[in-house]
């Protein structure tokens, strides 16, 4: 086939294939993509780590375990980590790995700028978490609103390591999603039409164009902001002028896009998981495709309904309102599309599909509280309370942490080459379902009874103290639940590989590799006559023999680079240098250092022979 | 000449366009909502400066130690000067790309070097602007003008120097020939970047210094 | 230099320097029109009151026409694959919603209530 190998003269890849060098200078997606998993899920677990010690302040009223100058960064720090360095980077490991196994590529297409993503966001991250040891955390909230950013009320670095830090993350996030973008339109395996993509890359696929068209807003206001705090100027401080509402509502513009940023990567691992366990084609795929593009176009026309409570007028109000409440059609199309795939079915309840499932009904509670908060005078009584942590608990971690965990049990075996245990993964399940619930479902409760957010204490009689009592129960659970996961994870990776190609019986192509796949991916390009090319094949041919391993000698990749990471160093030092910006210091000398290398990683990048 | 030929060297894409191509276009598109969010930040705190200079009336401002009545601080002739510059040079790059696609190498390294003299015009123009408006009593923190204009328009100049930067190495390359009509893309992918650049300030010079 | 004729000869083609060329004086003499509007407008005068009231919806107008021309002949979205223009359009009318909004929103506060 014309397809299968491209001539080209050997490039030589047996440099170094393992040890921390290899790593390092990585173009591979696969090897990439486990880093950011890694990355991600330590973070993850931080994150995780400071929500449990928010409940267990919380677990009693009046208690004192946590001060309060601590307790803001603990809510801040769960906050963005979460979102910036849990969520993102997990849905960007299964863009990594999945994206060219699922559209039969054998790389992304520009391999170099997504180590420079990887490298980029580690430090990004690494830099935001680094505040803690110059007790800096920041702690003005996820949202950062102003003025409480402001030199005057948060005059420490901690909202300078997370100005700074959000910055270099968001350069990781339009690098990235530039390089998919690009991937999805263009490395298509023959046949593939845009119609023919599987749900997760094509709900990823609107996710990098959202994140291409939010991200640079959330740039220009922490510019904004990091003007005002350090150079004189009154962006946000009213004494001089300046409006801190500008700031809601350029972080909002950002803000919403980015929460769908966080969910649709759900929703597309959601609609592979569940026709594979259902054996049955995902139910109406066409419209699961434009009710994906509606909401992100919705997306773009809703931001202000995180702002009700700052009094917009009545025109604001009810144009943001009903925009709000059409977001609810695309989403219901979808979860009746989810029931309508599983209707009918033979279904297999293997633990993905209990995750998918688990998803879909914790969903739909957070979907209902969000429309709720889609009427003004409604949102206005829960407005700072307890039921929006509620309310966004249920879709983010019931919505998009269930559905990442159903990708890690669906798709683990493809990236490790090893079969998690069923039963620990069931457990797993259970013990995450009841701690959620237990954790969350309160949280309404508390929050129409008017407890509010953000506040390290309460005191007794109020009546918040069983509730809290239950939530804290709850979270400990939550926490045994994920140490079932890591313990079934360590000891699945102790053991040799036994997964087999197709453990699932999957529909598309990632599964007819060998797991882990080879560092080419693919032997031949396949070609693609339907959205579920395996399934094809399997009809045509009774079953489908296990692929073996073969030589790629002649298949072309591109060759390592650590220039991706000296250029990720140039960005790092560059804007990290803002953090000394101080009268009388030189703190341009080392901004000015990054700059150079930056340049200098990107011309010798640039000019290095790709392979 | 041979389709094989071309393919051999580059694998085909889907949509059969270039992937750089499509990269710096989905690029560009992010960098519209970069600069929309600079604009409107612009727009909304118009007027809304509590002390001057301003940008074209009269009005009481801090200067040498002491408030005192000040003009308005756009030289509207300089401006236009440096947004013809700018405009032709847009004209000058397509030109270099034509001369590039063609082979013509006088024509590439003419018109390539004319749009990186504009670019640099353009540039030490912005600087002899700012200085003067900072000699003018206007610092980048002394009214809300002063902050979202030099912040717009300084984001603006630094993509015009980065575009610079960007033609002169192209420029180096070409010089010593190795920018051959089957690499014009390298000078392609420069040129929308830097009429992207363009456009930018298409918007900036009526919004910013044309309406009052 | 007949600029018409190559236009849509072949797949590859662009447009020659004749029509670039014919671009960039559209684009100066629009360029003096908007300096032009903006001192008759600025000026006392018997214009001054024609222009005055209309100089903004004149100087949107012809900022947007520049726009367009740049990217249609100069950045050849008028001869290049659609996917290019949509990359463009798209964020555009986004961007464009964003500024329109905000300028409401805000204009809002500024009403006496």
């Amino acid at each position: 086939m014309a397809t299968s190998v491209l001539e080209h003269s050997a490039v030589h890849h047996a440099e170094a294939k393992s040890g921390l060098w290899s790593w390092i200078t990585t173009v591979d997606h696969k090897r990439i993509g486990i880093l950011y998993g890694a990355s991600a899920f330590l973070f993850f677990l931080l994150g995780g780590i400071e929500a449990f010690v928010i409940r267990l302040q919380l677990m009693t009223a009046d208690n004192t375990l946590v001060s309060p100058e601590f307790y803001n960064q603990l809510f801040t720090m769960h906050g963005t980590t979460m979102i910036f360095l849990g969520v993102m980077p997990l849905s960007a490991m299964f863009f990594n790995y999945f994206i060219p196994l699922q559209i039969g590529a054998r790389d992304v297409v520009f391999p170099r700028l997504n180590a420079f993503s990887y490298w980029v966001f580690l430090l990004g991250g690494l830099f935001i978490n680094a505040g803690f040891f110059f007790n800096a955390w920041p702690n003005a909230g996820w949202f950062g609103y102003a003025n409480l950013t402001s030199a005057q009320y948060s005059p420490g670095l901690n909202t300078d390591f997370w100005v700074i830090g959000l910055q270099i993350l968001g350069i990781a996030s339009i690098a990235a999603a530039v390089n998919f973008f690009v991937t999805i339109i263009n490395m298509r395996a023959p046949g593939m039409t845009l119609l023919r993509m599987p749900m997760f890359v094509w709900m990823s696929f609107i996710t990098q164009i959202l994140l291409l068209l939010a991200f640079p807003v959330i740039t220009v206001a922490l510019v904004f902001l990091m003007m005002d705090r350090h150079f004189g100027t009154h962006f946000f401080i009213p004494a001089g002028g300046g409006d801190p509402i500008l700031w809601q509502h350029l972080f909002w513009i950002f803000g919403h896009p980015e929460v769908y940023i966080l969910i649709l990567p759900a929703f597309g691992i959601v609609s592979e998981i569940l026709p594979v366990f259902s054996r049955k084609p995902l139910f109406g795929y066409t419209a699961m495709v434009f009710s994906g593009v509606f909401i992100a176009f919705l997306g773009f026309g809703v931001w202000s309904h995180h702002m009700f409570a700052t009094g917009m007028g009545p025109f604001a109000d009810a144009f943001f309102s009903l925009s709000t409440m059409l977001i609810a059609v695309p989403t219901g199309v979808k979860i009746f599309n989810w029931i309508g795939t599983i209707w009918g079915g033979s279904l297999q309840f293997k633990t993905p599909m209990y995750f998918a499932l688990g998803f879909i009904a914790m969903f739909i509670i957070g979907g209902l509280s969000g429309v709720m908060h889609s009427s003004p005078p409604a949102d206005l009584q829960q407005t700072d309370t307890y039921f929006v942590v509620a309310h966004f608990h249920y879709v983010l971690f019931g919505g998009s942490i269930f559905a990442l965990t159903g990708g890690a049990y669906y798709w683990l075996p493809k990236m490790t080459g090893r079969m998690l245990n069923e039963t620990a993964g069931k457990i797993h399940f259970w013990l995450m379902l009841i701690g959620f619930n237990l954790t969350f479902a309160p949280m309404h409760i508390l929050g129409l009874n008017g407890m509010p957010r953000r506040v390290y204490t309460y005191p007794a009689g109020l009546g918040f103290e069983f509730w809290n009592g239950l939530e804290t129960v709850g979270a400990a659970i939550i926490v045994v639940s994920q140490l079932v996961f890591i313990v079934n994870l360590i000891v699945s990776l102790r053991r040799p590989r036994n997964a087999p190609a197709d453990p699932w019986h999957g529909a598309t192509l990632e599964w007819s590799i060998p797991s882990p796949p080879q560092e080419f991916n693919f032997p031949e390009v396949p070609e693609v006559k339907s959205s579920i090319p395996l399934w094809d094949l399997r009809r045509e041919l009774g079953s489908l023999p296990e692929p073996q391993r073969v030589s790629g000698a002649g298949i072309h990749l591109p060759n390592p680079s650590y220039y991706p990471l000296v250029a990720a160093i140039g960005v790092f030092v560059t804007l990290g240098g803002i953090l000394f910006a101080q009268p009388h210091f030189p703190w341009y000398v080392i901004t000015l250092t990054g700059v150079a290398v930056l340049f200098y990683g990107v011309y010798r990048w640039a000019f290095e022979p790709a392979g | 000449m041979s389709d094989a030929a071309a393919h051999a060297m580059h694998p085909p894409t889907s949509t059969g366009l270039d992937n750089r191509k499509v990269a710096i276009w989905a690029f560009i598109g992010s960098e519209c909502l970069f600069f929309a969010s600079l604009i409107s930040t612009y727009l909304v705190y118009k007027g809304k400066s509590l002390v001057g200079p301003l940008p074209h009336e009269a009005s009481q401002c801090m200067l040498h130690g002491q408030m005192q009545r000040c003009e308005g601080v756009f030289e509207v002739p300089l401006v236009t000067a440096g947004t013809a510059v700018l405009l032709f040079s847009s004209f000058f790059v397509v030109l270099a790309l034509y001369g590039a696609q063609k082979g013509n190498r006088k024509m590439l390294l003419g018109w390539l070097s004319a749009t990186v003299a504009c670019g640099l015009f353009f540039v030490g123009m912005q600087v002899y602007e700012f200085t003067h408006f900072y000699h003018k009593g206007m610092g980048y923190g002394t009214n809300l003008f002063s902050s979202t204009f030099f912040t717009l328009t300084g984001f603006h100049g630094s993509h015009v120097t980065l575009g610079v930067i960007w033609l002169s190495t192209i420029l180096f390359l070409a010089a010593r020939g190795k920018l051959p009509p089957e690499k014009a893309l390298n000078l392609e992918l420069a040129a929308l970047y830097w009429h992207f650049v363009d456009v930018v300030w298409i918007v900036i010079f009526p919004v910013v210094y044309l309406m009052r | 230099m007949d600029a018409h004729v190559t236009v849509h000869s072949e797949e590859h083609s662009h447009p020659t320097p004749g029509l670039y060329f014919r671009v960039a004086l559209i684009l100066f003499f629009l360029t003096a029109a908007e300096v032009a509007a903006f001192e008759l407008a600025r000026r006392p005068g018997s214009l001054q009151s024609v222009v005055g009231p209309v100089v903004v919806p004149i100087l949107l107008v012809l900022s947007a026409v520049k726009f367009a021309l740049v990217a249609m002949f100069y950045m050849h979205l008028k001869q290049d694959s659609k996917l290019f223009a949509t990359l463009f359009v798209f964020p555009l009318m986004i961007a464009a919603v964003i500024i329109i909004a905000l300028i409401i929103l805000f204009a809002y506060w500024r009403m006496p209530h």
